[in-house]
């Protein structure tokens, strides 16, 4: 009954003070929703960058020059093609190896010209990572053999050189160099605000005509099962310091880049998560600021409570209702207004969204215990208020 | 003899100031029983309303020892106080404190939400306490939109509808024309004669005073006079101070007189004539 009436009278309380409930929940409604919005962000980053990794293909092991560290600098790759054909022995299988001999580079068609990456790379890449065409065919082995100058566009590079005609059939001059357009990718999207489709393939033996180089940049290779895929690495690892006795090399699964991409990303989302708490905080310093306010003015009704024989707890709890509905409606509000605003960004942006269930759970959470913190303090001052100095408060 | 409602003995109450102590009051001792009507008297800042919150336990005395409803105030904790006010004390203040935005009906059951009865039993209750001072027909109005005579009706309604043994009325009057005032007067006498709960009333009108059985003069903070006396003129005398069939201005309960406050001021006998050394009555005995 007592908890009754508490409640009853903290959302009369709340109703007769429309304007200023609203505008101190507006701190809490901004915190919640910033919160809830860049968990959200964070998480469909995350997701995204996993599904593009996964999407690679399974079983994948990547293999370049260096250690793969944060905060190493990029070695020059001692690789060329005849360590592939070492590497592609002790695989047993050379179609299950792609390489990738990368490099900036203008492609121009008729008066259009696009700035795009250009990677010299095998007939076996499509196998190897999970790449499907739009339109023509890919690179084959005759390409490559030959170093005929031919090109496989991705889909931005397609459409901005070529917007309203078929691309096939069509030369391109990359690096000042005329190619043949034989095939175009089937769209990726973009992956951590990298447009994907901004590529251009080309045999790795024309590129290397075209930059004057034996280089290779890097090798990867499909595991033929997921159980022998880190033994297989160190065999080749083992087998291309061998070859390269002044090099290191590293092998890394598609595991591993999916465990450190996730650790940068969960870091990202935390550190922001935690940005967009300290606005909670600051809203929850106005609560308190609010409720303080709120006690002086009914200091006469609470005066009257105890007359007739409200007892401390009575009064403290009807204020701590009152403070931790203010910060609840605020964090609910601010939950509708975040999770609105992130499938708005996830659907008309290319950055990525997810709603989570913990995230709102989090910050329908925080909220509460936001008013009961900032509460707290108000409402034992009302409890302990002496009422007979209360009823002759003006 | 029925227990007493109210004690007090020899209840002092000091307020510190700045570091320095202020006594409100030095030593007050009375007895409120049961179905009494009582009228305090004395000049503003004498200590009356300091006297009516001891009374009702909505204060606690800085000496002496208080006694409500059978329960030592010093042995009490804050919630248990509380608790006690509820169940035996009405308080009626000048300045009426209703609850604004909050209906006639839900002001007068508020003390039942301390007490733990339920919304349906609380409108009741609180319906039928506002039909017997008169205001059945507005039970939904809401504090503004009621006259001050029928405000201080809802907070009459509000201290009875709990069934006190004590209404404290603090110049319940004060705020209201003298013609609602009477109204509002004749009220809380019907209801002291018909209910039984004891009436303490304090008031400035000597004609008010005059009305009660008994009167309690208080002035710098100690009590000097107590004259219980019949009513003049009353029209009930067998109303419920016929409990004490005492001939009319008998002294009653020992009033607090200090030494420096011989007692036997205006009004025939005094509670303290006894104490004042007599001559004759030496150590020869
Ligand atoms: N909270 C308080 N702090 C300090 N002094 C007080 C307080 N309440 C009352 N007093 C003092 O106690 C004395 C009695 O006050 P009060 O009981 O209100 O008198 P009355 O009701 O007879 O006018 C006055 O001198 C008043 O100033
Ligand atoms: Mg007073």
């Amino acid at each position: 009954m007592r908890v009754a009436e508490a409640w009853r009278v903290a959302l009369d309380a709340l109703r007769a003070n429309r304007m200023r409930s609203l505008l101190t929940m507006l701190g809490v409604i901004i915190g919640v929703a910033s919160v809830v919005i860049l968990v959200a962000i964070g998480t469909g980053t995350k997701r995204q960058v996993e599904q593009q990794v996964e999407g690679l293909g399974s079983n994948l092991l990547l293999v370049v020059p260096g250690k793969i560290e944060v905060g190493t600098a990029p070695v020059v790759s001692p690789l060329d093609l005849k360590d592939v054909d070492a590497v592609s022995r002790v695989v047993g299988d050379p179609g299950r190896v792609a390489v990738t001999v990368a490099s900036g580079a203008t492609a121009r068609a008729g008066n259009r010209s696009d700035f795009t990456t250009v990677q010299g790379v095998l007939e076996t890449t499509p196998s190897v990572f999970t790449r499907s065409l739009a339109r023509g065919r890919y690179l084959s082995g005759a390409d490559v053999d030959t170093s005929r100058r031919v090109a496989v566009l991705g889909a931005s590079v397609a459409r901005t050189l070529f917007p309203d005609r078929d691309p096939l059939g069509q030369q391109v001059t990359l690096a000042g160099v005329r190619f043949r357009v034989i095939g175009v990718f089937a769209p990726l999207g973009q992956s951590l605000g990298v447009d994907r489709d901004d590529e251009v393939h080309v045999p790795v033996t024309a590129a290397q005509r075209l930059w004057g180089t034996q280089r290779i940049d890097g090798i990867a290779v499909k595991a033929p099962d997921r159980e022998r895929i880190d033994q297989l690495g160190e065999r080749i690892v083992a087998e291309l310091s061998r070859r390269h006795p002044d090099t290191e090399f590293s092998a890394v699964t598609q595991q591993q880049i999916l465990g450190v991409l996730g650790d940068i990303l969960g870091v990202l989302t935390g550190v922001l998560a935690a940005i967009a708490g300290i606005s909670l905080l600051v809203g929850g310093v106005g609560v308190s600021n609010i409720m303080l306010v709120s006690v002086r003015e009914r200091t006469r009704e609470i005066g009257l409570r105890k007359a007739v024989g409200a007892r401390p707890r009575d009064i403290g709890v009807q204020f701590l209702l009152e403070a931790v509905l203010l910060t609840s409606i605020g964090g609910l509000t601010g939950m509708a207004l975040g999770v609105g605003t992130a499938l708005l960004v996830d659907a008309f942006s290319p950055i990525p969204a997810a709603i989570t269930w913990w995230s709102l759970a989090l910050a329908f959470g925080v909220s509460a215990a936001v008013g009961i913190v900032f509460g707290v303090v108000p409402a034992q001052r009302a409890g302990r208020l002496d009422p007979v100095v209360a009823l002759r408060a003006e | 003899m029925t227990v007493a409602a109210v004690e007090a003995v020899d209840v002092s109450r000091a307020y510190e100031l700045d570091g320095v102590s202020v006594s409100a009051l030095r030593g007050v001792s009375l007895t409120i029983d049961q179905g009494e009507y009582v009228a305090v008297i004395g000049p503003s800042g004498s200590g009356k309303s300091t006297l009516m919150h001891l009374l009702g336990g909505l204060d606690r005395p800085t000496g002496g020892r208080l006694v409500i409803g059978g329960r030592d105030v010093a042995t009490l904790t804050a919630p248990e106080l509380a608790t006690l006010r509820n169940e035996t004390i009405g308080f009626v203040f000048q300045a009426f404190h209703l609850l604004a935005r909050t209906s006639a009906v839900d002001n007068v059951a508020l003390p039942l939400v301390y007490r733990g009865v339920g919304a349906r039993q609380r409108r009741e209750r609180a319906a039928a306490m506002l039909g017997r001072v008169g205001l059945g027909h507005r039970l939904h109005h809401r504090p503004n939109q009621l006259s001050g005579g029928e405000q201080q009706r809802v907070a009459i309604a509000r201290a009875l509808v709990t069934e006190p043994a004590v209404l404290l009325a603090d110049e319940p009057t004060g705020n209201l024309d003298s013609v609602t005032g009477e109204a509002v007067l004749e009220l809380l006498e019907r209801l002291n004669a018909e209910s039984g709960v004891a009436l303490v009333m304090v008031t400035h009108d000597q004609e008010v005073a005059a009305r009660a059985r008994r009167r309690i003069a208080v002035r710098d903070g100690l009590i000097r006079s107590d004259t219980a006396h019949d009513r003049p003129g009353s029209a009930d005398p067998d109303g419920p101070a016929t409990l004490d069939p005492a001939p009319s201005a008998e002294p009653r309960s020992a009033s607090g007189s200090g030494p420096g406050h011989p007692s036997g001021g205006s009004g025939g006998a005094t509670g303290a004539t006894g104490r004042l050394p007599r001559p004759g009555d030496g150590s020869g005995r």
